[in-house]
């Protein structure tokens, strides 16, 4: 099973101990014991996915899909934006997008679009092999592009496509709103005996449904334990440790493996561990990681003695997943998802963050401007001014890419970085 | 005791530039040179240049802070800064009254908001690309044969614009030469030019607001086609120093002065 599916854990390898030089490792605490185990996690569904093909029925699912209806079928979930980052975080994301380039692909098309699409088209990937999907399970409250994106892989492998269509959030959500995708979630379940050539089962659905709560609220309370000084553990590692909940959702092991995540972090916390030695200035990270530099950030913002301690992507499943109920899964489910924070209006997303800027305690913002991600980049010079006017929090807005490193500078970045510390540090 | 001096060197994508200060923070001389494909060594020709104009030796400088985006290769600096820092600080002791600084090099254009101490509040600088920067102006002088220092005042020839529709370079010079092709008259055809980076600028400024007086620095302050058109656009007067380019230099040095005492 050695290195199967763990390049998605190599920038998070690369981040505790391995490849750091003596004076690199100074700047932070003990790496998590956790890492490995997550390791052994991710590795196992990428290695034993290349089985489920003819033993499972295989379902391809965006990130905000209501997977708990899936799952509830026995479905083999892949998800290609936990794939396309893995690829980034390989730094393999610009050789796969050219690919997909040169099948006539817009360079502007999201890039974890653009690799899955390579991978569709030419087979590759770090893991190995992906399973063929036999259904594709897609929510557009994450963005437009999934719709499109979806229906080219669905035209390719000739195969269905579900789409939860969520309304946007402008203000308050409707009832009108809430039926409507209650109305899809329950028309879904033929399609899904179909392809599953299994009866729905009422009582498991409502067990996973009441796993992915209790799932959630797990990660919710790991994140949670980072609103102490010194935080436990950086933004950085939290986006790889987001794996599970993302893509493992309402499964057991995602739930077992965050319960032990939750007991070392709070065991840190206890002892006054940090994540890093110093940790002068707490951050906020907005939008979604830079794959490719995460580690290189990790060590350039641990060197200024700055630690992030929360960040919207990660909170994204630790914020509306309390909605889940089991006594009224669908309408607890459709209000789940269509009240994520890429479906919701901009003064949703400006509130947010001023509570984790109070919750966390944080002095700063760091914005990435993601030219994959349109619907997570939108509004942010709004928001960063509203934020500065409102809680004179300083924030800096640094242009880049989640997987395409050609979207991203060094140099122009370092200067915005450097300005940025300077104000800090003033 | 003998007389102290502090130096800042600004190492620019396009040009470098050293300035001496002394104890009372007073400038004594300055250098500009073009940085070429060595900043380090630009670094070096531009201090020394600086230093021999007033006949001081390298020993009686307290400090050297580096600036721009070669900083980070000047060997004997004593401390980096960003060039963002060191504009503001710099445009703030030419105009303590000054609020925000618009610098616009050859690759980089940037507002800063500062505050009343001239200490950096927020900032943001154009994308990646060099497109509606310094450069640009470059390449379309050249592509319009016109020397750079009367670019901007063949902006001002006209009070008609042919509307640019493109900010980057490359799209925007075969622009310019579709548009020369159907004869559109030359002068109209600049002052387009010059409305496009305007707007650019304008634009990024908007992301920050103006606060206070609007200072101009960097070598595109020499463009007077940039100054009204911007002026017109802002509606207030820009504030221009009389050595726009030198303004990172001396914020640097200003710094080595409060860093190095
Ligand atoms: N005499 C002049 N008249 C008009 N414009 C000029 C003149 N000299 C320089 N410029 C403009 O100034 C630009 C260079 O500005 P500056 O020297 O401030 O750049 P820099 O600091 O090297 O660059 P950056 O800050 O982007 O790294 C040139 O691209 C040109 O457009
Ligand atoms: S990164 Fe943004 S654009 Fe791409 S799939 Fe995710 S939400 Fe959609
Ligand atoms: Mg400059």
């Amino acid at each position: 099973m050695k290195d199967v599916g763990a390049p998605a854990l190599i920038g998070l390898r690369e981040l505790t101990r391995k490849k750091r030089s003596r004076s690199q490792s100074q700047l932070f605490g003990p790496p998590l014991e956790c890492t490995n185990r997550l390791k052994e996690i991710m590795t196992r569904h990428y290695y034993l996915a290349r089985f489920a093909t003819g033993a499972k029925p295989v379902a391809w699912v965006t990130s905000g899909a209501p997977v708990e209806l899936l799952r509830s079928f026995g479905f083999y979930t892949i998800y290609p934006e936990n794939h396309g980052a893995l690829v980034g975080a390989k730094k393999q994301g610009a050789a796969m997008c050219s690919i997909a380039e040169s099948a006539g692909y817009s360079p502007d098309l999201c890039s974890y679009a653009r690799i899955d699409l390579a991978h569709t088209l030419s087979g590759k990937t770090p893991t190995g092999r992906l399973p063929k999907p036999d259904l594709l399970f897609a929510s557009n409250n994450i963005c437009q592009t999934i719709t499109y994106w979806f229906k080219a892989i669905s035209y390719h492998y000739n195969i269905p496509l579900i789409l939860f269509d969520t309304p946007y959030n402008y203000t308050e959500l409707a009832q009108t709103d809430i039926n409507y995708m209650v109305e899809q979630l329950q028309q879904m379940i033929p399609i899904l005996e179909q392809a599953s050539e299994r009866k729905f089962n009422n009582s498991k659905f409502a067990e996973i449904v009441g796993r992915a709560r209790e799932t959630s609220l797990t990660w919710g309370a790991i994140l949670a334990t980072m609103r102490n000084s010194p935080a436990p553990m950086t933004i950085f590692e939290t986006f790889f440790h987001l794996a599970p909940i993302v893509s493992l959702r309402g499964l057991p092991v995602a739930h077992d493996y965050y319960q032990i995540l939750l007991t070392e972090l709070e065991e840190r916390v206890r002892d006054g561990i940090g994540a890093t030695s110093r940790e002068v200035k707490r951050l906020m990270w907005d939008n979604i990681a830079i794959w490719y530099k995460v580690r290189d950030h990790s060590i350039q913002f641990a060197e200024q003695g700055m630690n992030f301690v929360t960040a919207t992507y990660t909170n994204a499943w630790a914020e509306t997943t309390q909605h889940l109920d089991i006594n009224n899964p669908f309408e607890s489910m459709a209000k789940t998802y269509s009240l994520v924070i890429l479906n919701n209006n901009l003064d949703y997303r400006l509130k947010l963050m001023q509570r984790l800027i109070q919750e966390y305690q944080v002095d700063g913002l760091v914005i990435h401007s993601a030219r994959s991600c349109k619907p997570y980049s939108v509004g942010q010079y709004d928001i960063k001014r509203k934020l500065y006017q409102e809680l004179k929090i300083p924030a800096v807005i640094i242009d880049g890419d989640i997987t395409d490193e050609r979207a991203y500078s060094d140099e122009q970045t370092k200067t915005r970085l450097d300005a940025f510390f300077e104000i800090l540090g003033n | 005791m003998a007389e102290k001096y502090y130096a800042g060197i600004d190492v620019g994508s396009h040009s470098t530039e050293a300035v001496i200060i002394d104890d009372n923070k007073q400038q004594l001389s300055f250098s500009i040179i073009d940085t070429g494909l060595d900043g380090n060594a630009a670094a070096e020709n531009a201090l020394n240049l600086a230093l021999a104009k007033i006949g001081i030796n390298r020993e009686n400088l307290n400090g050297i802070v580096a600036t721009g985006y070669g900083r980070a290769n000047v060997t004997n600096a004593g401390k980096q800064v960003t060039e963002i820092t060191c504009h503001a600080t710099g445009a703030h002791h030419i105009f303590p009254q000054a609020g925000t600084v618009i610098d616009m090099g050859g690759q980089d254009s940037k507002v800063i908001h500062i505050d009343e101490n001239g200490q950096l509040v927020d900032f943001v600088m154009n994308d990646k690309c060099a497109a509606g920067t310094g450069r640009f102006l470059e390449v379309m002088a050249k592509r319009l044969g016109s020397d750079l220092d009367q670019f901007g005042n063949l902006a001002l020839l006209s009070e008609q614009a042919v509307p640019i529709s493109n900010t980057c370079t490359v799209f925007a010079e075969s622009e310019v030469v579709s548009l020369l092709a159907k004869n559109h008259p030359r002068d109209q055809i600049i002052r387009g030019l010059h409305q496009a980076i305007v707007d650019r600028i304008w634009a990024q400024s908007q992301t920050v607001g103006i606060h206070g007086a609007v200072i101009m620095t960097g070598g595109v302050a020499l463009n007077q086609g940039v100054i009204q058109l911007l002026e017109d656009k802002l509606k207030c007067e820009l504030l221009v120093p009389p050595q726009p380019q030198i303004v990172g230099a001396l914020g640097a040095a200003l710094i080595a002065h409060r860093n190095f005492r």
